[in-house]
């Protein structure tokens, strides 16, 4: 080995030390800042991690493209559901009269809203495109109440730092940062094109983040719970489809 | 990125022209260190992304133009293949399994590393330069003359000389730099203009390209390019030498004896 490839190897061997340990500052400020997904543990944390670091920087305050009221898709597509269960049926007969959203955790009130109650917060509209992670899209005006107004009215504590949500349907529940519950977009959707949001589409309450994924915006919402860990939530991976193999963000 | 067959001393001319005088010896690689080592991570996360994007594609492999597509739209063209959901009308009677969370997961992981990779080796092509010796051709070469020759050899299969192969031919410069400079660079951006995320913060990402099924329909056209390229890549590497052409990229010294 001459002098020259020593000096090489030793200034690598530096490089190498001087990485790993800006690696490890790198993950505690990233922590303390939310940069790490819940699901950045195994083999594709690494990745899983970047992707939800870097958008989440890059896209705090962005909002989602809004499209003319001549590109709305029509016919609109109703994705496959689910079996619909009994509660959901029962409430269904009664034309959704009885259909509550309870609201605990880290919040000043606990509350249980009807629909009519959420109707009577302003109401808001966005023209916008539901991508699904499958490769297909289309596009329809999501009207709702901003999750960030229903969050207001029970009152969230400073160190929440989810929004856990849950599908009348047990084993579908997603769960979101502040930032994407707190966006001006982030409905609970009870409206679509002008009408009743049908039930093919989520109706009568969906989630709608229109800077994710389709899978994020979960149908038939009962239930949030605003939180400061989701350790206690399941397998403490954040939500059902990471559990069940799939990315908790779903940005992209 | 860094995919290539034929070979260039690091230290341009430090090797002697004339193979008849170099005994069958070992001599250092005619890579560098940097071009070896991002050639195969390139290569390992080529593979990944090609196999966890066909698994992505099998969920829905139609392919649309401008800003929506579903399965009540006329897709601009579909893949003759079965699908992983049962909604998709793929003219298929079965369903395949889905493996779109893993798929995804490994895309992006894989990505990342590429593209990380990808910078290293520009940035440091450009500081070496890498890019200027070994890249861009040389002013003679960028002439019809330079390029007859150059496609006639290919055509007839000549094997190139000792000469020849310690420096990219004409036609390996202009692939490369296609690679590196166009189609590279056209898979991520069309990649970005998938997710609705990103686009959000900078939305001239898709509407350049007309909507997001445009970009999604562009990025496997891309695919398919840089899918192309690997197997003429492949080819020309045997035909050139298999096993001394895959030693010059692996191991530090490469055997000088015949190529």
């Amino acid at each position: 080995m001459n002098d020259l490839s020593r000096r090489k190897l030793m200034m690598t061997g530096l490089a190498a030390a001087a990485g790993v340990s800006g690696l490890g500052v790198a993950a505690r400020i990233a922590q303390k800042y939310g940069l790490i997904p819940p699901d950045h543990g195994g083999i594709y944390g690494l990745g899983e991690t970047l992707t939800y670091a870097s958008q989440r920087l890059l896209t705090r305050h962005s909002l989602a493209r809004e499209f003319p009221r001549s590109q709305i898709s029509k016919p609109p597509l109703a994705n496959e559901i689910p079996p619909l269960n009994e509660a959901f049926k029962r409430l269904q007969a009664g034309g959704f009269a009885d259909w509550r959203l309870s609201v605990n955790g880290m919040v000043d009130r606990t509350a249980s809203f009807s629909l009519a109650q959420l109707k009577s917060y302003p109401s808001r509209s966005q023209i916008t495109q539901l991508v699904c992670e499958e490769g297909w899209s289309y596009i329809a005006e999501w009207i709702g109440v901003s999750l960030s107004d229903v969050l207001d009215v029970v009152g969230i504590h400073p160190q929440a730092r989810y929004v856990v949500y849950f599908s009348i349907d047990p084993d579908w529940w997603e769960s979101i940062d502040m930032a994407d519950a707190m966006h001006p977009q982030t409905f609970l959707a009870y409206g679509m094109n002008g009408n009743e949001l049908p039930v093919g589409n989520g109706g009568p309450l969906r989630m709608r983040l229109p800077r994710q994924l389709g899978y994020k915006s979960v149908k038939y919402i009962t239930h949030l719970t605003v939180t400061d860990s989701l350790k206690g939530f399941g397998k403490g991976l954040g939500s059902a489809s990471s559990e069940g193999g799939y990315a908790w963000y779903a940005g992209i | 990125m860094a995919r290539s067959e034929s070979v260039q001393g690091p230290l341009g001319a430090s090797f002697p022209s004339s193979a008849s005088a170099l005994p069958a010896t070992t001599v250092p690689s005619p890579h560098s260190a940097l071009v070896r080592v991002t050639h195969w991570i390139t290569t390992l996360c080529f593979l990944a992304l090609l196999v966890s994007g066909v698994e992505i594609v099998i969920s829905h492999p139609r392919f649309y133009w401008g800003e929506t597509g579903n399965d009540l739209t006329t897709p601009l063209f579909k893949l003759p293949i079965p699908s992983s959901r049962a909604l998709v009308p793929s003219g298929f009677g079965y369903v395949l399994s889905d493996q779109n969370g893993w798929s995804r997961y490994l895309h992006f992981q894989a990505a990342w590393i590429v593209v990380l990779t990808g910078l290293l080796y520009v940035i440091s092509s450009l500081v070496t330069g890498h890019l200027r010796k070994n890249l861009l051709p040389n002013k003679t070469d960028l002439s019809w003359r330079g390029f007859l020759i150059a496609i006639a050899n290919h055509l007839l299969l000549e094997r190139p000389s000792e000469a020849e192969a310690r420096s990219y031919n004409v036609l390996q410069r202009l692939t490369y730099l296609i690679v590196i400079f166009v189609l590279f660079p056209l898979v991520i951006w069309t990649g970005l203009a998938m997710s609705p995320a990103f686009v959000s913060a900078v939305p001239a990402t898709v509407t350049v390209l007309g909507g997001q099924q445009s970009g999604r329909t562009i990025h496997l056209f891309v695919s398919v390019s840089l899918v192309l390229f690997l197997f003429v890549h492949v080819v020309m590497v045997c035909f050139a030498g298999f096993k001394s052409r895959m030693r010059a990229m692996i191991t530090a010294g490469t055997h000088m004896g015949r190529t």
